[in-house]
């Protein structure tokens, strides 16, 4: 058993008991009835063991997903990297571990807070998690450039992280999380990060899920928005076997919430993307797009909710699903659900399940561009909306690259 | 150039073109005309490629080969253009990232280069301008939240790009006003040229005051019923299709 401070060790206890007892999610719970995990208790992982050295092959592939205009934090097989981190000086930001002593008074008090729904991934994740990155922005600073947290699994074993961020009043930045690992490597990496919110802060993030396509990933997010707070949310999930991304926010009064999301399946991929919106207070605003390509055998599940609590007049509430199934075999379970409590609220909802459209691939053909070439331009363009969001230079060459080699000449470099 | 022979075509179980002939040469530009429902846009689709036809009888040719063999991406490459009555509005594919890859598949079939990128944006904007039209279409996506005449002379630009041996407009002067209508047919008119060869399908003859064509062809229930020059097409201006249906 890990030792950490007194406080935070009673956590992990507590969560060890929970998972020993319920260990993974069953498809009995209703959040969970689309996604099968029993896979990932066949493979019995053991944990993941920190490694200081690592090859070229390792390195080339961690340094292809470093973005070059951002700070980073860097844990490899879920153990922080110090030497191989460049965080920025002018915030707190620190391993987890360490902020569990020298942070204690900011961090024990939100520990755990924002998770509102604990499920056997949230208990394994804080029982076994080998270490994780804190982040507090103070009243009024800014972070001057983004800070990229890089998760990158090597072995084959299962590695959890815990990350928790603060942003106090008026504080912005922008955070990016990248999910990858080595080529062809199984693994399971499972991560929880809590985002606290103060009045009117303002936070930017994005998650690119690049995990091999033999990986297992949880990622759960879970978000505090006190008043008037802005949280902006990129989800990209592109890789692994089998992937359940979860996103939980809980807005206060005029918070604004943005969820973008873009799952890009193929071949047996399982992408489950779960989302909850509640609004607590009035006046809240949230926005929610997730679109979803899925061919071969690939299926994908999106459940986004929306709460409004009694209290929260005035919500204005949007959310929408568009899935394009590229293959027969392919497969969508969508579904999109509205718990409204209050009587003086603007929601809305929609949900699209197509294919590519044959006009439109004819009008290519029509122009000499071949058939495969002409749903390579369709579908490209249909997951471009969702990469043109990225206002990160960087990354988004990244994912745009990563688009491009799925379908090929979907779109000019 | 092409050479219609007796084609027979269905949709479903349904026919609609029942023995059409038709001859253009390089150089020619043809005028077919006649009632809604006479199998017009049958016929620009079938050349075209378009799925959903039956073709059950007769042959055409095109420059000395089966044209229906051809899947729709060779035709096109091969130097036929269709230019749409309805052209598809495709969302997130910009027109000069379309007119570029068309171009280079087209170029790829003739055994050239891709283009160059210096040389392409030159010769875009120019063809832009020369359609009065402004640069900043190029960068939209394709067809998204343009006007008809924008459609319409969109498919001029392409036509233009692309350079065709055999144009077919399908209805292109439909949804145009006058001064739309002008544009496309400057624009087609300079297109003009001894390898080149049009066919204008439509209902008015009103296109046809501009571009004028060297032959006008009545098509109605699905054969060509008279053929002429262009006087023709006033004449049917003037009595209408019914006399040539009843006669």
């Amino acid at each position: 058993m890990k030792t950490d401070t007194s406080w935070l060790n009673t956590f992990r206890q507590s969560d060890l008991t929970h998972f020993e007892q319920t260990s993974f999610p069953s498809q009995r719970l209703e959040d969970w009835r689309y996604t099968n995990v029993s896979a990932i208790e066949k493979k019995q992982f053991a944990l993941a063991s920190k490694i200081e050295q690592f090859d070229d092959n390792a390195k080339n592939r961690l340094d292809a997903f470093t973005l070059n205009d951002c700070y980073h934090g860097i844990f490899i097989d879920g153990f922080f990297q110090a030497s191989l981190s460049t965080l920025p000086e002018s915030i707190t930001v620190c391993s987890i571990k360490e902020a569990a002593t020298h942070h204690e008074t900011l961090l024990a008090p939100v520990f755990n807070q924002a998770i509102e729904s604990p499920h056997g991934f949230t208990h394994f994740t804080n029982a076994h998690f080998s270490d994780g990155l804190f982040v507090c922005i103070n009243e009024n600073s800014q972070l001057d450039k983004p800070l990229q947290i890089i998760h990158f699994a090597t072995q084959e074993a299962m590695s959890a992280t815990r990350h928790v961020v603060i942003l106090q009043d008026n504080a912005t930045a922008t955070l990016i999380e990248t999910f990858v690992g080595l080529e062809n490597q199984t693994y399971l990496t499972s991560s929880v990060l809590e985002i606290f919110l103060r009045d009117n802060a303002d936070l930017t993030l994005y998650k690119v899920q690049q995990d091999s396509d033999k990986a297992y990933h949880f990622g759960g997010t879970y978000v505090q928005q006190a008043d008037n707070a802005r949280f902006t949310h990129h989800n990209f999930a592109l890789g692994s076997v089998l992937a359940r991304s979860e996103i939980i926010s809980h807005l206060e009064t005029g918070a604004h919430c943005e969820l973008n999301g873009l799952y890009l399946g193929a071949n047996r991929q399982h992408l489950d993307n779960l989302t909850r919106i509640v609004h607590a207070k009035p006046d809240a605003v949230s926005r929610e797009y997730y679109k979803g390509i899925l061919n071969n055998r690939a299926r994908g599940v999106f459940q986004g909710r929306i709460v409004v609590n009694e209290d929260a007049q005035r919500t204005d509430s949007q959310m929408n699903n568009r899935n394009l199934l590229l293959s027969s075999d392919a497969e969508i379970d969508t579904k999109p659900q509205l718990e409204i409590y209050a009587d003086d609220v603007k929601c809305a909802h929609g949900v699209t399940v197509g294919q590519l459209d044959e006009k439109s691939i004819f009008y290519l053909q029509s122009r000499g561009i071949d058939e495969e070439h002409a749903k390579h331009i369709l579908t490209f363009a249909f997951a471009n909306e969702m990469v043109d969001k990225i206002t990160v230079p960087s990354l988004h060459d990244c994912v745009f690259t990563q688009l491009l080699a799925r379908f090929p000449e979907g779109a000019e470099r | 150039m092409l050479k219609i022979k007796d084609l027979t075509v269905n949709i479903g179980t349904k026919e609609i073109l029942k023995g059409l002939n038709l001859n253009v040469k390089a150089g020619e530009i043809h005028a077919i005309m006649g009632p809604n429902g006479a199998g017009k846009s049958t016929l620009s689709h079938v050349l075209s490629g378009k799925s959903g036809y039956e073709v059950t009888g007769g042959s055409v040719t095109y420059n000395g080969k089966d044209l229906l063999e051809m899947p729709a991406e060779i035709r096109a490459r091969e130097g036929v253009f269709l230019a749409f009555q309805y052209p598809v509005e495709i969302a997130g594919v910009t027109n000069v990232y379309l007119l570029k890859a068309a171009l280079n598949a087209i170029r790829k079939h003739k055994g050239l280069s891709e283009v160059d990128a210096m040389d392409f944006l030159t010769l875009v904007k120019s063809k832009t301008k020369a359609l009065d039209m402004d640069e900043k279409f190029l960068y939209r996506a394709v067809n998204e939240g343009f006007s008809g005449g924008e459609k319409k002379r969109n498919e001029i630009l392409q036509m233009a790009m692309l350079e065709p041996q055999l144009c077919i407009l399908d209805e292109t002067d439909s949804g145009l006003d006058i001064d739309a209508l002008r544009i496309v047919a400057d624009g087609v008119n300079a297109l003009r040229s001894e390898n080149r060869a049009f066919i204008m399908v439509t209902h008015y003859q009103r296109l046809l005051d501009y571009i004028k064509p060297d032959f006008v062809h009545v098509l109605a229930d699905g054969k060509i019923v008279k053929s002429g020059g262009a006087e023709l097409a006033l004449e049917l201006e003037e009595k209408g299709y019914g006399w040539l249906e009843q006669a």
